[in-house]
């Protein structure tokens, strides 16, 4: 029955092997191994030691579940046998899946291709074109990162500058401590204003007044002072009661000369009944801030 | 089975790894696993015949996928790769049918 397809299969015109299913076909080269067509007789010869043991067995794939001797002999050519079909397997597959993620440009015409190569060189023009342009940016952030850093510096520490000038900012440094006990008249805006000019002439940097009733305001540039009822003092909008203690940060020893020259501030509080006490604790500190909105008609000119 | 079993875990390797087919391979891989296929139905059908053997199974699979092998280099030197590759797939293919025909008597008596 199945000698006609044997015949067939070998009746091919180039078979450089001999095909491993025809044994009764093989060519000269393989029957010079496997004389007859009854491969039990010869397979014990050419693979295995116990032949007698397996000669009894008709044909090695039934040896494979038979015997333990057709086991050991399965072993090594069953071996082989594997590795080849798991190559087999491996090879298959991975055929399979290569052969399906590219089957679009298989099938696809000539102009499509083209197309679709031109369309690829296009973006890869686009594609090295960006990557020289993030190159270039990336190599000037990668410079001007110093000189911004430093740019950066520079402006918040004018900023803490102009908030500590302005009045927005907290301060604390060398300073003194004026406490001013008015008389019973009360202490005139007159004199704290001569106070706070003395002490801006003898280099106060912050200046803040605290008043007996808990109120403080940060001095600035453009504070006011007015007489208050009842000999109060109004500053800025706030009505302060004495005593009034002023803190100014600066130098010490030059402030309080400044406030002790004859006729000055102290001279005029004392003829007025008041009393004025200098006090230096070291480091002071101005935590009243100056309320600031913007300008409404100044704008910048640079 | 044994045979069963190896196959299974090469396919089982080969979809887990996906690994991509190198380009200096990418002509020959189809015309090697469709000479194994070849080898794999002959053997299966000399099993069916009583006349497997192991030796010759494991010869011919190498040298079936070699000899495709070597076609298909030979045509791609000689620029007549395509129509090589297509020769040797027609043969294998004729040869994969004749061997499941002789399967099929076998198994169906038909």
């Amino acid at each position: 029955m199945s000698e006609p397809h044997q015949d067939t299969g070998t009746g091919w015109p180039a078979p450089t092997e001999a095909p491993p299913e025809m044994p009764a076909a093989a060519p000269p080269g393989k029957a010079a191994e496997k004389p007859s067509a009854k491969p039990a007789a010869a397979q014990p010869q050419e693979w295995d030691v116990d032949g007698p043991d397996a000669a009894t067995e008709p044909e090695v794939g039934e040896a494979a579940a038979g015997s333990p001797a057709g086991r050991r002999r399965v072993s090594a050519a069953g071996a082989a046998i594997g590795l080849l079909l798991v190559l087999f397997g491996f090879a298959f597959v991975v055929q399979l899946r290569s052969h399906a993620t590219d089957q679009a440009q298989t099938t696809a015409r000539p102009e499509d291709l083209v197309r679709i190569l031109s369309d690829l060189d296009a973006r890869k023009d686009r594609l090295s074109q960006e990557i020289s342009q993030l190159q270039t940016t990336q190599q000037q952030l990668a410079a001007g990162s110093a000189g911004r850093s430093a740019a950066l510096d520079a402006a918040a520490k004018r900023a803490r500058d102009l908030g500590i000038l302005a009045g927005t900012l907290p301060a604390q440094g060398p300073g003194i401590e004026v406490r001013f006990l008015p008389g019973s008249q009360g202490l005139k805006a007159a004199v704290m204003l001569d106070a706070v000019e003395e002490l801006r002439d003898a280099g106060a940097e912050a200046l803040q007044l605290d008043g007996g009733d808990g109120q403080s305001v940060r001095v600035v540039a453009s504070s006011w002072f007015v007489d208050g009822p009842n000999g109060a003092l109004e500053v800025d909008g706030r009505t302060l009661t004495g005593p009034y203690l002023l803190t100014a940060i600066g130098d010490p020893p030059t402030m309080r000369t400044a406030l002790n020259i004859p006729g000055g501030v102290a001279d005029t509080v004392h003829n007025a009944g008041g009393n004025v006490i200098v006090d230096q604790p070291g480091t002071v500190r101005v935590s009243a801030l100056h309320p600031t909105g913007s300008p409404r008609y100044a704008q910048p000119a640079s | 089975m044994f045979a069963v079993l190896a196959l299974v875990v090469g396919v089982g390797l080969g979809a887990f790894f996906e690994p991509s087919v190198p380009l200096a391979l990418q002509p020959y891989l189809p015309i090697a696993v469709v000479a194994a296929l070849d080898a794999v139905f002959g053997g299966i059908r000399a099993k069916l015949d009583g006349v497997f053997d192991d030796k010759q199974f494991v010869v011919s699979f190498v040298s079936n996928v070699l000899v495709a092998g070597l076609i298909v280099f030979l045509g791609d030197k000689l620029g007549v790769g395509t129509q090589l590759s297509t020769g040797v797939v027609v043969v294998l293919g004729v040869r994969i049918f004749g061997n499941v025909a002789g399967i099929r008597r076998r198994l169906f008596r038909a």
